[in-house]
């Protein structure tokens, strides 16, 4: 038995060796408590596919989204000038990553600055895998039979039209999918994007991820699936607001599928 | 009688044709006061695109009823103005009834039709009054609706109501005088919806009829005319500018931002990137971002100008729906009144866009600005691919980049990025570490 391995890039070059993919963390996926567990549960998928992937490693910086969306286009195009040297340095052809913001922003946007890939999304990745039978799946394990809800991240849905990849994924673990009132193109935000996610929010009579997280709950989901480290946040602290965090769990895709890999 | 008439009519068709001129001349150029933008990219997708969305209807379906009252109204336009054609032609060359010997029963089954159309034309613009008025759906009754747009709105449905029963007035008289054996009318076979209208006038006078027939002739033709012009002054553009509206959608992903390449050339330079023409004196630089409308693209301003102020962009904005002040439609109708305003102010000879006056801070505030999720809902739930997201960003650039504008919390994630490379502050020494416990662990 060997432990799993966590390659990064400048490692890769090192033995003159380029990976297929290139795992892109991300910010949440490097630093936030809860959102590390992801990009761990992901790196196991990897490993035991046998996928040949690295990362980036302490030479990964922020894309620049937020700053982008909050005005700041000069500090965007400085943190994306300086990753799109790094990358084009390594010459990465392919590019996953678990965050639709960072999806969207290296897919859409680092090509006007010169850089060119190919990306996909985490949901889009593992639903390969699947339909490759790559990933095989006990059969069995806690979400068997359970009624599962998925809410639509923004920049993965409406703005980048990914609404089936996540549902497949989450219909190959034998579960329940139910749909929310609002879902795909209609789907709810949960609050954090534009740069929500680091300020509080403007005056209002309520806060989004509540009025999200409630319909939500009316589903009679007894877990939430997302596909977005800030959805991951805003649904988790939703659940909290309305004190149903004992019976109602929010997962990510990733961790979904990794639990029933039995990894 | 029948030449004074000619005359009369060619007058007033001149009329309206030289207001509308005047009109379009003025929406044009306020429609241009926005930046050029070359969007001619992919011609066949865009024919498809209008197809679909403009001519197809097809956003409209994302809801059922109000999509269905809406075609009733839109395909009863577009086929009784085949109608106004002959109204027109009749009223130039002093005929009644022009197509009638042509066509023969085509005719009956073509007039039949229409008046089918009116009638559906008056059910759904009775069900959008009660709508509006008494059911007060809420997208219908928004702050930003008080005033000019919300009676705008009434108005345009009782015109048309208005019009469509001069259609039918008239079409009953005309055929009693016909049956009468009157003047110069012809009888054009059984018109089942202007029949229900013939006991009311069974028993007038034929000189009376004819005054009846005359009015709602010349009313309906007047008032059509009317109409035309005062949709360039309303909401209700949308007849015409769905049309290239839809045409100049942006076929981009919508997750897209537009890059700032005057911004890149400075980036590069610190960062020590070779530079092009780094010799050369940089091109001027306007502003960055949008604080006036003259900042925006022309696009943006044909968005605000086509936007019919439904609203369904803000009863599907999470920030709207929790109570925030942000309402997408506020947005394009803001652009809209400030267009407007500059216009007039050029047109009087005034200052125009220097009145002291901007799109920031006069019409939009940077409440609204900061409660912007940037999900895409509004972008869409729009019939007819308006962006108020696009007007949003740009604006957001402004605040940031001009007036440093933005929430301290914005500024100390700037910083956080500028220092830890990450929005929050981590030391970026730690990036990594989330690998050591997984690197220890046995794969199973």
């Amino acid at each position: 038995m060997s432990t799993y391995k966590v390659p990064t890039m400048a490692e890769m070059a090192a033995s003159g060796q380029s990976p297929e993919v290139l795992f892109w963390v991300g910010c949440a996926g490097s630093f936030d408590e809860r959102y590390k567990a992801v990009t761990q549960a992901f790196v196991k998928i990897l490993n035991k596919v046998g996928v040949s992937f690295a990362v980036l490693g302490p030479e990964e910086t922020c894309t620049g989204d937020p700053a982008r969306r909050a005005g700041n286009e000069f500090l965007f195009q400085m943190q994306a000038v300086a990753n799109i040297q790094v990358m084009n340095a390594y010459e990465v052809k392919k590019v996953v990553t678990a965050c639709p913001h960072c999806f969207n922003t290296i897919k859409n946007e680092y090509p006007a600055l010169g850089g060119d890939y190919e990306v996909i999304h985490h949901s889009q990745f593992l639903q390969q895998l699947i339909n490759e039978g790559k990933v095989r799946l006990q059969g069995g394990g806690e979400f068997k039979g359970k009624k599962i809800t998925f809410h639509d991240s923004c920049y993965l849905g409406r703005a980048n039209d990914v609404y089936e990849a996540p549902r497949e994924v989450i219909k190959a673990l034998d579960v329940e999918l139910v749909e929310m009132k609002r879902c795909r193109t209609k789907g709810l935000c949960c609050g954090a994007g534009g740069a929500q996610m680091f300020k509080e929010p403007e005056p209002g009579n309520k806060d989004v991820n509540v009025e999200r997280t409630e319909e939500a709950l009316a589903t009679g989901a007894q877990a939430i699936a997302v596909g977005c480290p800030f959805c991951l946040t805003m649904m988790t602290d939703g659940v909290k607001n309305k004190n149903r965090e004992a019976e109602v769990k929010v997962f990510d895709l990733a961790e979904m599928i990794a639990k029933e890999m039995g990894i | 009688m029948s030449v004074l008439s000619q005359i009369i009519f060619v007058l007033i068709l001149g009329a309206a044709g030289y207001l509308l001129t005047k009109r379009v001349k003025f929406l044009k150029r306020n429609i241009l006061l926005g930046k050029a933008e070359a969007r001619n990219d992919q011609p066949d997708r865009r024919w498809k695109t209008m197809a679909l969305v403009a001519f197809g209807q097809q956003k409209m379906f994302k809801r059922v009823i109000p999509a269905f009252l809406h075609l009733l109204i839109y395909v009863g336009f577009l086929v009784i103005n085949l109608e106004v054609l002959e109204f027109v032609l009749d009223g130039i060359l002093g005929t009644h009834r022009l197509f009638a010997p042509l066509l023969g029963a085509a005719y009956t089954a073509a007039m039949n039709f229409f008046e089918f159309l009116a009638v559906c034309v008056l059910i759904s613009c009775f069900a959008f009054l009660i709508r509006r008025n008494i059911l007060k759906v809420e997208r219908l009754n928004k702050p930003e609706l008080k005033g000019w747009p919300g009676l705008d709105a009434n108005l345009i449905l009782v015109i048309e109501i208005v019009l469509m029963f001069a259609i039918l007035k008239m079409n009953a008289a005309d055929q009693l005088l016909a049956e009468r054996g009157v003047g110069h009318y012809i009888t054009v076979g059984p018109l089942f919806f202007s029949g229900l209208f013939r006991p009311i006038f069974e028993g007038f006078s034929d000189g009376f009829l004819v005054f009846v027939e005359r009015a709602a002739w010349w009313f309906h033709i007047i008032g059509i005319l009317a109409f035309a012009v005062y949709v360039t002054y309303s909401k209700h553009l949308h007849i015409f500018l769905a049309f290239p509206n839809t045409w100049y959608s942006n076929l981009k992903p919508k997750g897209e931002m537009k890059n700032m390449p005057e911004v890149t050339n400075e980036v590069n330079m610190m960062l020590g990137i070779p530079v092009e023409n780094a010799g050369e004196p940089p091109a001027e630089i306007g502003r960055f971002g949008a604080k006036d409308v003259n900042d925006l693209s022309w696009i943006n301003v044909l968005n605000a100008y086509s936007c019919t102020e439904c609203g369904r962009c803000t009863a599907e904005c999470p920030a709207n729906i929790t109570g925030k002040k942000l309402s997408p439609r506020k947005i394009m109708m803001d652009v809209r009144d400030r267009a407007e305003e500059v216009g007039k102010s050029l047109d009087a000879g005034g200052p125009g866009l220097e009145d002291g006056k901007s799109l920031l801070g006069d019409y939009i505030s940077k409440e609204e600005l900061n409660a912007c999720t940037s999900c895409n809902a509004c972008v869409e739930a729009c019939p007819v691919n308006i962006d108020p997201l696009s007007i949003i960003l740009q604006m957001r650039r402004y605040v940031a980049m001009e007036e440093s504008g933005t929430p301290a919390q914005w500024n100390a994630m700037f910083q956080n990025m500028e220092t830890s490379f990450s929005p929050w502050k981590f030391s970026p020494s730690d990036r990594f570490n989330w690998a050591e416990k997984v690197k220890e662990e046995e794969m199973q």
